[in-house]
């Protein structure tokens, strides 16, 4: 027995902090420049993944697609109580929309191999979209449940959550496997656990190991990499080649969407008429209104 | 592409057989896009007994509508539902399909979008048509989806010029509801809905729905709060004022996440688009996404303590000060002035 959850998470720009130098004189956005944070919605999934290992025992495996500097929010997830963590990660995959990004997913799940649970966020913050996971969901042939609020229980093979609807809510019974997208009140997520943040804040990806190797003639990749797998260190990282993919089905090729045009947002002069913020400016202002049969 | 069907499409929801709101306002929208590109509009129906709502597109515009109508149906079911539209696109390929982006509709058309290998682009606050020159190449007739993005510091207008199928969703309020003086003359095409096994993965156990329980839309006056009213204590004050003016409350998408105010009275991008006869934004910045929600009511009148504050450039009038002294202010003044 044991259940196999599969969390897929991403690493995002804190597009809710952005400050003014971030934004270069064109108005495009210098992501170098932005703070790249864990999604919070996909730490709410790994939360979720982590109770059902808790009660029900079995492993966690955490994948990300992302730059080489996604391997942040891999060791965080590990420091949380992941057992695995994998970053796919490939030049050829920039430019990814939802339809390209579901694809490397899909066929990275595929390859992990046997699953109950893919979990993800609803949505990430730096798109809004919330079209990975179903997009996931319908590569992989599985049923998904968006938008869930709660897991009720899991027996049989079989999931029952709570779901916001419009107006309201569902209790839905799933066969696994399934994937679900999750909501931010679905769970609480645990703190680090200061034993495994000391074991695994070394964890390194092959592109981090590669960084090592460079600056010393006397290291060699694949002895490197060897001794971090024994040291349970290595975080597998998947390519292109590894993953076996179709590159027209990969990153900007893969993607149907293109930007076509961007525009920064330029602020319309102040039309409006300034009011004292004082009693008289707010008694004229209320005059007008009435005047106008605005108010009252 | 040969002889392209250049048909637009919207995907018409229901609950308990009432059509959402948002697919009769794309359906409005639809008809001028279907106008540009010289082409149809139509609508699909999915659900049970739905004839009569099927025969309510035509007073939108939908020349002809696709129902299927079986007992199994009754509740949106992610599996069945995507596979009768994924059956549907892949035989007939519209243009342009057009979804509310409802829970349903964010459920349904990525799904969708992923079998058809369709482009999708989320939450839209406008759409066009219009010739386009990417990568040096023409291409006639484009849907320019357009929607602000990362964290609202820019407009990104997106195209999908090598696929048969474009689609979009759209938030309910968005668009505005045009139906017209006299229906026309539709026509019904039934298509059978073969159950599958598949279908039955995932079973609807219980369901609890309250329908509007917060109308923002058809609210004249609208009193609404941002993270600078500071704390949920302070945001007392933006019921205070709503009740002395008889308005309704509302709240920026960082006073719904800071917990000042729930979800369903988000006003914006992700919440609900309102055009009422006065809006009061009270401690709100004014980030593209709330305005793109607000912008086209009658009277803005925006405080913030802020005087460089985005909110200024859509407000009629405005005051620079401490929201959670103006605001008592007004109400005093206002009850004063009633006496």
């Amino acid at each position: 027995m044991g259940l196999h959850s599969i969390v897929m998470v991403k690493q995002v720009p804190d597009t809710a902090n952005i400050s003014g130098q971030v934004m270069k004189e064109d108005g495009t956005v210098n992501r170098a420049k932005l703070p790249a944070i864990f999604n919070h919605e996909d730490r709410v999934a790994l939360e979720l993944a982590l109770q059902i290992k808790d009660l029900y025992g079995g492993k966690v495996t955490v994948i990300t697609m992302g730059p080489p500097r996604a391997s942040d929010i891999l060791r965080e997830c590990l420091f949380m109580g992941a057992d695995e963590a994998i970053l796919i990660s490939d030049r050829k995959f920039a430019g990814a929309d939802t339809l390209a990004t579901s694809y490397v997913l899909s066929e990275a799940i595929k390859k992990i191999g046997k699953y109950d649970f893919v979990l993800a966020g609803r949505q990430a913050i730096d798109g809004d979209t919330a079209q990975v996971g179903p997009q996931t969901a319908e590569k992989l042939n599985i049923p998904q449940i968006t938008y869930v609020e709660e897991i009720l229980e899991v027996s049989n093979s079989k999931v029952k959550v709570k779901r916001k609807i419009d107006g309201g809510f569902e209790i839905l019974e799933a066969a696994l496997p399934v994937l679900l997208t999750v909501l931010k009140d679905a769970a609480f997520p645990r703190p680090y656990k200061a034993k495994r943040i000391m074991a695994y804040k070394n964890a390194k990806t092959l592109m981090e190991l590669e960084k090592i190797t460079e600056g010393n003639s006397l290291l060699y990749i694949d002895q490197l990499k060897d001794e971090y797998q024994t040291k349970k260190l290595y975080i597998q990282t998947l390519t292109m080649d590894d993953l076996k993919l179709e590159e027209e089905r990969c990153g900007v090729h893969g993607s149907p969407t293109k930007v076509h045009k961007i525009e920064s947002v330029v602020l319309a002069g102040g039309n409006h008429e300034m009011i004292e913020p004082n009693k008289n400016g707010v008694s004229y202002l209320i005059d007008k209104l009435l005047e106008d049969h605005i108010l009252g | 592409m040969g002889i392209m069907n250049k048909d637009v499409w919207v995907f018409i929801e229901q609950r308990n057989g009432k059509p959402a709101d948002a697919s009769f306002e794309l359906l409005s929208k639809g008809r001028k896009l279907a106008e540009n590109l010289n082409s149809s509009l139509k609508a699909v129906v999915i659900g049970s007994n739905v004839k009569s709502l099927a025969e309510e597109t035509f007073k939108f515009g939908a020349t002809e509508t696709f129902v299927v109508d079986h007992p199994e149906l009754e509740h949106f079911r992610t599996l069945p539902y995507s596979r009768i539209l994924n059956e549907l696109v892949e035989n007939y390929r519209p243009r342009v399909l057009l979804f509310g982006a409802t829970v349903i509709g964010r459920d349904l058309a990525p799904r969708v979008a992923s079998h058809t290998k369709s482009g999708l682009t989320a939450d839209c606050t406008d759409l066009q048509i219009s010739t386009v020159k990417y990568l040096k190449k023409d291409y006639e007739d484009l849907l320019l989806q357009i929607r602000p993005a990362f964290g609202g510091n820019i407009i990104a207008t997106i195209i999908t010029p090598d696929v048969e199928t474009q689609m979009a969703t759209v938030r309910e309020g968005v668009m505005r509801l045009e139906p017209l003086s006299t229906p026309v003359n539709g026509k019904i095409t039934n298509i059978p809905y073969q159950p599958n096994e598949f279908d039955e993965l995932i079973k609807i156990i219980e369901q609890h729905r309250q329908e509007n329980k917060v109308n923002l839309k058809a609210a004249p006056i609208i009193v609404s709060g941002g993270y600078g009213m500071g704390t949920k204590e302070n945001f007392k004050l933006i019921h205070d004022l709503a009740a002395t003016i008889g308005g309704e409350v509302a709240g920026s998408r960082a006073a719904v996440d800071a917990g000042f105010v729930s979800a369903d009275r988000q006003v914006g991008q992700t919440g609900v688009t309102v055009r009422p006869k006065l809006y009061i934004a009270c401690g709100i910045s004014g980030a593209i996404q709330h305005r793109a929600g607000m912008k086209e009511s009658n009277k803005i009148i925006a405080i913030n303590s802020d005087p460089d504050a985005p909110i200024f450039s859509v407000a009629h009038y405005g005051i620079v000060g401490d929201a959670t002294q103006i605001i008592p202010m007004f109400i005093n003044v206002f009850k004063q002035k009633l006496r």
